[in-house]
């Protein structure tokens, strides 16, 4: 999974550029970053920075314009629509910032939908739902809708989600931005836990200093690159 | 103060692929509806107006149409010797004795169907106020020459003008067309009934047809013949005679075309609700602004569904000018009375397509109320808010 | 399997939307139904004709009669196993309105010429040994309640008079599509009551041939026996000789099937727009899906699912409709339809038809779906 150095994500020299109409917007100018295997990263940058596009080309959602991007041994800009997707399903969980559950499915078949994209029968993919529900002490709550669960407890669903399939890496996007103070503080506490006792690498976009604490390291981004 | 009609044009506009799918799925109701009426009124038109209100025809008693009548020469002289019967301008009574048979014939496209035969008189058109000769000229008695109807030359093999025909076992030059306004006799094909009779080896009518000289006297001559024991007759209005033939037909399209064409209503009112509803969905910010503007609940309940209704009369109008095209459309069936084949004309007339556009409105306002009454009580805050 | 849970779950998320989708789709199919069913019930007496039977008549117009005497001579023909004949009564019982078939026919041949009518060995001998006897097919017993003893009068029209029959049996059809609306009776009975000079004259024979396929071969022989005499024949199979009639009647086919081809185009029209409707508010979930891992393939097959499935379940629903309102119930249109009912054909046609409409009305939105990047749906979102 992580090459020699034990770099779980390698960025060499990603450039990324938007097109809109005419205009090109560089919003990734060079950009170099090692992620070692079991970190907790926190990304900072101001609005505009490009640190959720940053995030998006290590979640293999998006494509560098310029520039390689390897994370668990792959070269993501050399594979095909079709393997990258399946790439994602088996290494990459998503944490959105609005939870983004899908309204018409409980909890539980919120968590499970990862694992649709396995093989694994039935009664295996309920037993892993109950436990990444017991992971983040929501067990009780499987059969709710999205509507009936607070801010906080929709978020901590959505991080089942994302851990369910055991994927290698974990991404959060600004994951606590529209929580209170104490539901953050939960939130923090849970994504540290999977981090130390699960060995979850963890890369985490977020403007929140406090937030940031929490990982073992916080690299700067501005304007398309990295603080040095 | 009501919302201008603009607002929902731009809006119809905006929403352009949904307007236009609704729409069309409106128009399509509208036209099976025409089409539907169209070919209903075609029909019953042709047989009903084949007859007419001043002629009265004469059949075998029990006879529900000429084709199973025998009337006998001697009784077709007393009926023609009826004080009641108007007279042609040069004195002779406008009386006609004819004679009607079924004859195999051979379609344009080679299939083979079932045709009217008539033996005619030199009475036989001037009665007929809606035939007239319209091309070529007509036959000379005594002579093996025949006229046929325009649509009978439209749709069946070797009719036109100047073809020979094989009737009876002899060939007859068609020589003349005539024009019955699209009634049963454009289906037919007519020659002397004096050479018909021995051909056909049949020495009696079918039917005796003369002109009332006063359209009250008919009760009169109705019960005279009837009651006559020399013969055993039905005496009938013309008119009344064919409009019967076409009756349970004509009663079975209309039928199912009401059928089909309510029930595609629905379906169509369905789609339109859905149109509308999203229409309200999307546009939930804006109606709150509108409320918190000052315009009345009143006026936004007006003015959704004066949207629905614009969306459909649109598509009302764009059926009405599909159905245009069908208008004049020869098709043909059975007339089960005779068991031949007659052809009639689709009838598009300007009240089918008001109708039609009327009908479509009817669904506009039906599946926009909903919707509309929905639009209208949202609260200002909650629409507002939802963005 | 697993994926479906999650088709169905999109499907309730807009309640009203999915019922009204599914009715209207429902109300097409159950319209295209009906309308088949006209279509095929003009056709029932096609798939009852019998292929071992011959109809010889007047070769220049139905109106014309045949003389007796041509029975020997057709009997002679080689591929004829049996010959019988009949005249067309063409009466009405009580009101010119209540028209159905009756017919004179030759006892000692009839049941020879006519395996599908089914009659108790009782009711054949009562009905052979009595000459003003007559059966009545079921579908007219029940509709105007007569019972074996009744006295039918039938109104004459052709022969003209009023006719006095006994019902001496109540016969049933072998088929399902063999017709049950007709009334029999001795041709002798009929013959004997007619002035001299209209006697002995067959409106229609028929003839039994050994095999189907010497159809052809025996028709022409037939003809060819008359094709010089003043009263030439026409020999074809029963079932040409329907399909004769029903091409008169023909032109309304076409007419019905441009008519249900207007309704299903209309109401997929009406489902096109709803998909798109409802594709354009889910472009944030199609994309989440697709960042779990979700394929574009997988996402296409989803929301075309979708699609599929509700025109599926609409058209189950009107087909099934059609099915049951018209079973074995008395609508027969006024007489036009004795036998009024839905084919299992019809509804698997209606079902595809369902299935095509499915497809092309979630086409746009799959295609949508499948192509939707990720980075741009988000963006509005994240």
């Amino acid at each position: 999974m992580a090459s020699e150095n034990g770099n779980l994500v390698e960025l060499r020299d990603v450039h990324k550029i938007y097109r809109r109409d005419r205009i090109e917007i560089p919003v990734l100018q060079g950009v170099n970053l090692n992620v070692k295997q079991g970190e907790f990263l926190a990304l900072m940058g101001p609005s505009g920075s490009g640190k959720s596009t940053l995030l998006n080309l290590i979640a293999g959602i998006d494509l560098p314009t310029k520039g390689e991007v390897r994370v668990a041994g792959e070269s993501l800009g050399t594979l095909a629509s079709e393997r990258l997707s399946r790439w994602r399903a088996r290494h990459v969980g998503f944490i959105f910032q609005l939870y983004n559950l899908i309204p018409v499915l409980t909890a539980a078949q919120n968590v499970e939908l990862p694992l649709l994209l396995t093989r694994l029968s039935g009664k295996e993919r309920r037993d892993r739902v109950k436990l990444a529900l017991e992971l983040v002490s929501l067990a009780d709550r499987d059969n709710h809708y999205p509507r009936m669960l607070s801010g906080g407890e929709e978020q901590r669903v959505a991080i089942a989600r994302a851990i369910v399939a055991d994927p290698t890496l974990l991404v959060a996007d600004e994951p606590t931005g529209d929580l209170d103070a104490k539901n953050a503080t939960e939130i923090l506490t849970l994504l540290k836990r999977l981090n130390e006792e699960l060995k979850k690498t963890i890369i985490m976009v977020t403007h929140d200093p406090h937030a940031a604490e929490r990982a073992h390291v916080t690299v700067h981004l501005d304007k398309g690159v990295l603080a040095p | 103060m009501g919302i201008p009609i603009s607002y929902n044009i731009r809006n119809l506009y905006a929403r352009r692929v949904s307007t236009t799918l609704t729409a069309l799925g409106i128009a399509l109701v509208a036209w099976v509806f025409i089409f539907t009426l169209a070919l209903a009124g075609g029909f019953q038109a042709a047989l009903r107006s084949t007859g007419s209100r001043d002629n009265v025809i004469v059949t075998r008693s029990g006879s529900t149409a000429e084709l199973t009548s025998i009337i006998a020469r001697e009784t077709a002289s007393v009926i023609a010797g009826q004080p009641e019967i108007a007279r042609a301008p040069d004195g002779t009574p406008l009386v006609t004795s004819e004679l009607v048979v079924l004859w195999n014939l051979e379609r344009k496209n080679g299939t083979p169907t079932n045709v009217v035969v008539r033996g005619v008189t030199s009475k036989s058109i001037p009665l007929r106020p809606n035939v007239h000769l319209a091309e070529g000229r007509m036959f000379r008695p005594g002579l093996d020459e025949i006229v046929v109807g325009k649509l009978a030359s439209a749709r069946f093999a070797h009719c036109s003008v100047g073809d020979r025909l094989k009737l009876a076992g002899r060939q007859w030059t068609i020589v003349g067309m005539i024009d019955a306004g699209g009634t049963a006799f454009d289906s037919e094909i007519w020659g002397d009934v004096e050479l018909f009779m021995p051909m056909f080896d049949r020495p009696v009518y079918q039917s005796v047809t003369f002109r009332l000289d006063d359209r009250s006297h008919f009760g009169a001559i109705q019960k005279r013949l009837e009651a006559d024991p020399r013969m055993s007759v039905q005496v009938k209005r013309e008119d009344e005679f064919y409009a019967a033939q076409s009756e349970a037909l004509s009663a079975l399209l209309r039928g199912l075309g009401i059928f089909v064409t309510l029930i595609m209503a629905l379906g169509a009112v369905f789609g339109a609700l859905n149109t509308m509803y999203a229409a309200v969905g999307s546009r939930t910010k804006e109606i709150g602004t509108l409320l918190a503007l000052g315009f009345s609940r009143r006026s936004v309940l007006a003015s959704f569904l004066l949207e629905s209704i614009l969306l459909a009369s649109f598509g009302g109008i764009l059926g009405c000018l599909l159905a245009l095209p069908v208008s004049g459309f020869t098709t043909s069936t059975m007339n089960f009375a005779s068991f031949s084949e007659i052809a009639f004309r689709f009838r598009v007339t300007p009240s089918m397509l008001l109708s039609g556009i009327a009908f479509a409105a009817i669904m506009g306002a039906v599946g926009g109320f909903f919707p509309a009454r929905k639009a209208a009580r949202r609260a200002i805050i909650e629409a507002l808010r939802e963005a | 399997m697993k994926f479906v849970r999650l088709v169905l779950a999109n499907l309730m998320r807009a309640k009203r939307r999915t019922f009204l989708t599914v009715f209207s789709i429902a109300i097409a199919l159950f319209l295209f139904c009906t309308l088949r069913t006209v279509i095929t019930s003009f056709e029932a007496s096609l798939r009852a004709s019998n292929a071992s039977r011959l109809i010889v008549r007047h070769a220049s117009s139905l109106v014309f009669p045949l003389p007796l005497s041509y029975k020997e001579r057709i009997a002679q023909v080689a591929g004829v196993a049996g010959v019988s004949y009949g005249n067309w009564f063409g009466g009405y019982y009580q009101n010119p309105k209540n028209q159905f078939a009756q017919f004179a026919v030759d006892i000692s041949t009839f049941f020879d010429l006519f395996p599908e009518v089914l009659l108790q060995p009782a009711e054949k001998d009562a009905f052979r040994s009595e000459r003003t006897a007559c059966i009545v097919g079921r579908g007219l017993a029940k509709k105007y309640g007569w019972k074996i003893g009744d006295q039918i009068p039938i109104i004459g029209t052709i022969f003209p008079g009023e006719w006095r029959l006994t019902v001496r049996g109540i016969y049933a059809g072998e088929t399902r599509d063999t017709d049950e609306n007709t009334i029999f009776f001795h041709w002798d009975y009929l013959n004997e009551s007619l002035p001299d000079v209209r006697k002995n004259q067959v409106g229609i024979y028929w003839v039994k041939i050994a095999s189907a396929d010497m159809a052809a071969a025996a028709s022409r022989s037939v003809d060819a026996l008359f094709e010089n005499s003043s009263q030439p024949t026409k020999t074809e199979t029963e079932k040409a000789f329907q399909a004769g009639f029903i091409s008169m009647i023909g032109n309304v086919q076409l007419l019905l099937s441009i008519l249900g081809s207007a309704i299903v185009f209309a109401i997929m029209l009406v489902t096109i727009n709803t998909m798109m409707m409802a594709a354009r508010e889910r472009t944030t979930e199609i994309a989440i899906l697709k960042t779990i891992g979700f394929t574009d393939r997988l996402v296409l097959l989803l929301v075309g699912g979708e699609a599929l499935l509700l025109s599926l379940l609409g058209g189950a629903l009107g087909c099934g409709l059609a099915a049951i309102v018209f079973h074995e119930s008395d609508f027969t249109a006024g007489g036009f339809f004795p036998n009024f009912r839905v084919l299992p054909e019809t509804i698997g046609l209606g079902l595809v038809l369902a299935a095509v409409m499915g497809v092309l009305s979630g086409l746009v939105p799959a295609v949508q779906a499948g192509r939707l990047k990720i980075a741009n749906a988000l963006r509005k979102v994240v």
